[in-house]
């Protein structure tokens, strides 16, 4: 069990809530810097997600995160770690709910409980190729349609493949 | 013969988007049915390029993102690195990067002031504005060479003292930019044609201002009082005295009364920051190459177009792991079919106008 | 650049002169604000730099009624078929400014996204360095550009076609 600071009570009865409620599913807690950071599977992230939105208030999706893990030492199972970024409104708590999927393995797309995650997650497909089940509209945000690799990951060289035109 | 479903493109090649956007308008005779941005014209990959400078070699990078207000970027980054370092930035470099942080936001509501008018058709107001925002650019290029892409403030604090001459510049500055305020309120906030083409037009409640994800004065328009400044305060911001001006509707002239009322207090930061300038050092003991043990943060400011922040994850070596920005006008775009939907298609470029976007952060 | 012709008549010489003086000094910029770039050309035609006293300050919005390409920012490549077709649009004689470093070379952005120099698709007449160039940089090469524009034979290319530069 994660141990949080007793001086951050608001973070603690996150954890508790989120440990007692989905004990199967956090895989790891972690408190470094001030800040929270759960790692749940993959398959409870939608239920995890709407228990913290309408349970536990937090109403804001600020960022959605990805993270190609390819390259660091200790070479994990999945590839990559999506990582949710979530406030709440007022009352100022943050928590992170880190998600770790593999190449080819679809997510569940969170834009029916966080509106803002349209675009974050169409980001995330154009920067690193992951695709996110149940997404209205899941296409390239930045790049052209018929833009060849994934930018973002590790393997993509800097300047591109071949000539840009 | 009947004008329904008609799709008009607007950009990316425009006058008034801002930067290169690119909207697909769905409109029936004039009303608007449905806005579709398509962005990535100026998507340079800059998260990439990150992943292959060192920490301070990204601090002026961060200036291309919004470029309108190159400080508050190099702001948030520097934010994020300390925090991820450990590295504890003095009083007195807390307290410059306040002044040249709200100096900036200063800069920004100035011209996006200039452009939203400009937009509208209120032309004169471009010059105006300009002209304001010029005196505060002189102050930045005396204080540290650069007018636009500033870079003033680097990890670890400021790269340079404010002596007392510029000291009573910038009181100088600030004393003129009143006047100059007044005047483009005198021909803006009661004129007849400027509350035609703003009141009631691109609506957004608070409630659904906060489920798109909205941040920044087009929130607080909405009724909405959340500032990060008075929230989760970084850089000494608990130590100044201001208010948060917000909006009762969520129209785009309560969006133009609420960064007019953030220019007044602005000003009262700045000459407070001014006042209680305390003595020592300006910037911290940072290694020349600096290498952060493994880690991660997520770290925000109140940018003026809205939550800016960086997520920063580090690998033990000089350069990041992966650094991934979370951009305000990205988040505030996705909520522009909500506002123009039910308008007329000439008020598009109002509303746009209205959320002040920038596409250097929308696309990085 | 022209070649000298020691046979030229008198008469053209004085057209040259003319024409290239009004064209100098009556340039209308295709405002082309990509990025920061944009920005200090917009500060260039407000009230302080005045870009209107070279006779430039109507900025137009459609290409077809441009004759000066300025190409303030960085050219990505799925914008650069865009920019050569505003090129395209735009009738002769039009003269391209490469503002930025980013117009210049890509400038600090050697990614996969971003067009290395836009004159990779247009011939470019002036490069400005900067990023951004100060307001008194753009003015400089705009000057530049003056400077080039007057030392041109437009009459050559009216009397004899086949002597048009192909662009």
């Amino acid at each position: 069990m994660l141990d949080v600071p007793a001086d951050r009570p608001a973070l603690r009865e996150v954890h508790e809530a989120l440990t007692g409620r989905f004990p199967d599913s956090v895989r790891a807690g972690s408190f470094e810097k001030g800040e929270l950071a759960e790692t749940i599977r993959a398959e409870d992230l939608l239920p995890v997600l709407r228990f913290l939105r309408s349970e536990q208030g937090f109403n804001c999706l600020d960022d959605l995160i990805v993270l190609d893990n390819v390259r660091l030492p200790e070479a994990p199972a999945k590839r990559f770690s999506v990582l949710y970024q979530l406030y709440r409104f007022p009352g100022d708590v943050r928590v992170r709910l880190v998600v770790d999927v593999g190449e080819d393995e679809p997510l569940d797309s969170v834009v029916p409980i966080y509106r803002s995650a349209h675009w974050a997650e169409r980001e995330a497909f154009d920067m690193f190729g992951l695709r996110f089940r149940g997404h209205p509209d899941l296409r390239r945000v930045y790049l052209p349609d018929d833009f060849d690799g994934y930018p973002l990951r590790k393997d993509f060289p800097l300047e591109g493949k071949g000539d840009g035109l | 013969m009947a004008f329904k479903d008609i799709e008009l493109n607007m950009g990316p090649q425009h006058p008034s988007t801002h930067g290169v956007l690119r909207l697909k308008l769905t409109v029936d005779n004039e009303v608007v049915l449905k806005v579709e941005p398509v962005i990535g014209y100026l998507h340079r990959g800059m998260e990439k390029l990150w992943e292959n400078l060192t920490y301070t070699q990204i601090v002026p990078l961060t200036d291309r993102l919004d470029y309108l207000a190159a400080l508050s970027n190099n702001l948030a980054f520097a934010l994020t690195v300390e925090k991820l370092a450990g590295i504890e930035v003095p009083k007195r470099g807390q307290y410059i990067r306040i002044v040249l942080a709200e100096l900036q936001r200063l800069a920004s509501h100035l011209a996006w002031a200039g452009f939203m008018a400009n937009d509208i058709g209120a032309m004169s107001i471009l010059l105006y504005s300009f002209e304001a925002r010029e005196d505060i650019l002189d102050v930045f290029e005396e204080y540290i060479g650069a007018r636009l892409t500033v870079h003033g403030i680097r990890i670890g604090g400021v790269p340079r003292d404010l002596d007392e001459a510029l000291v009573s510049r910038i009181r100088g500055v600030l004393a003129g930019i009143p006047r100059r305020l007044k005047d483009i309120r005198a021909l803006l906030d009661e004129n007849r044609i400027w509350k035609q083409r703003t009141v009631g037009i691109g609506l957004i409640s608070a409630a659904e201002a906060l489920d798109f994800g909205l941040t920044g004065p087009a929130l607080r328009a909405s009724g909405v009082n959340w500032d990060l400044r008075k929230s989760i305060p970084y850089s000494s911001y608990d130590e100044m005295d201001f208010d948060v001006p917000l909006g009762r509707k969520g129209d785009v002239y309560d969006r133009y009364l609420v960064r007019m009322a953030e220019i007044e207090q602005s000003i009262r930061i700045v000459n407070q920051a001014l006042d209680k300038l305390p003595p020592g050092e300006f910037m911290a003991k940072v290694p020349r190459v600096l290498k952060i043990p493994p880690g991660q943060v997520f770290q925000t400011i109140e940018a003026p177009k809205g939550v800016l922040g960086f997520t920063i994850k580090s690998n033990g070596t000089d350069k990041p792991e992966r650094v991934k920005m979370k951009s305000p006008s990205f988040i505030n775009l996705q909520s522009l079919e909500h506002m123009c939907r039910g308008n007329l298609f000439s008020d598009v470029v109002g509303i746009l106008g209205s959320m002040d976007i920038v596409l250097g952060e929308i696309d990085k | 650049m022209s070649d000298p012709q020691p046979k030229h008549p008198f008469i053209l010489t004085r057209a040259d002169h003319f024409i290239t003086w009004a064209q100098k000094n009556s340039l209308w910029p295709f405002g082309s604000g990509l990025a920061c770039c944009a920005i200090e050309m917009i500060a260039t035609a407000a009230a302080r730099f005045d870009i209107a006293r070279f006779g430039m300050e109507l900025f137009r919005a459609s290409p077809r009624q441009a004759d000066l390409f300025i190409v303030a920012g960085t050219v990505t490549n799925k914008m650069a078929p865009i920019i050569r077709r505003l090129w395209e649009q735009m009738p002769d004689p039009k003269w391209a400014v490469a503002m930025g470093n980013c117009a210049v070379c890509g400038g600090p952005f050697p990614t996969y996204a971003v067009l290395q120099g836009v004159d990779k698709i247009i011939p470019v007449d002036v490069y400005i360095a900067g990023c951004p160039p100060t307001p008194q940089g753009l003015l400089h090469g705009l000057m530049t550009l003056q400077a080039k524009i007057a030392r041109s034979h437009p009459t050559k290319e009216i009397l004899n076609p086949d002597a048009r530069r192909t662009r």
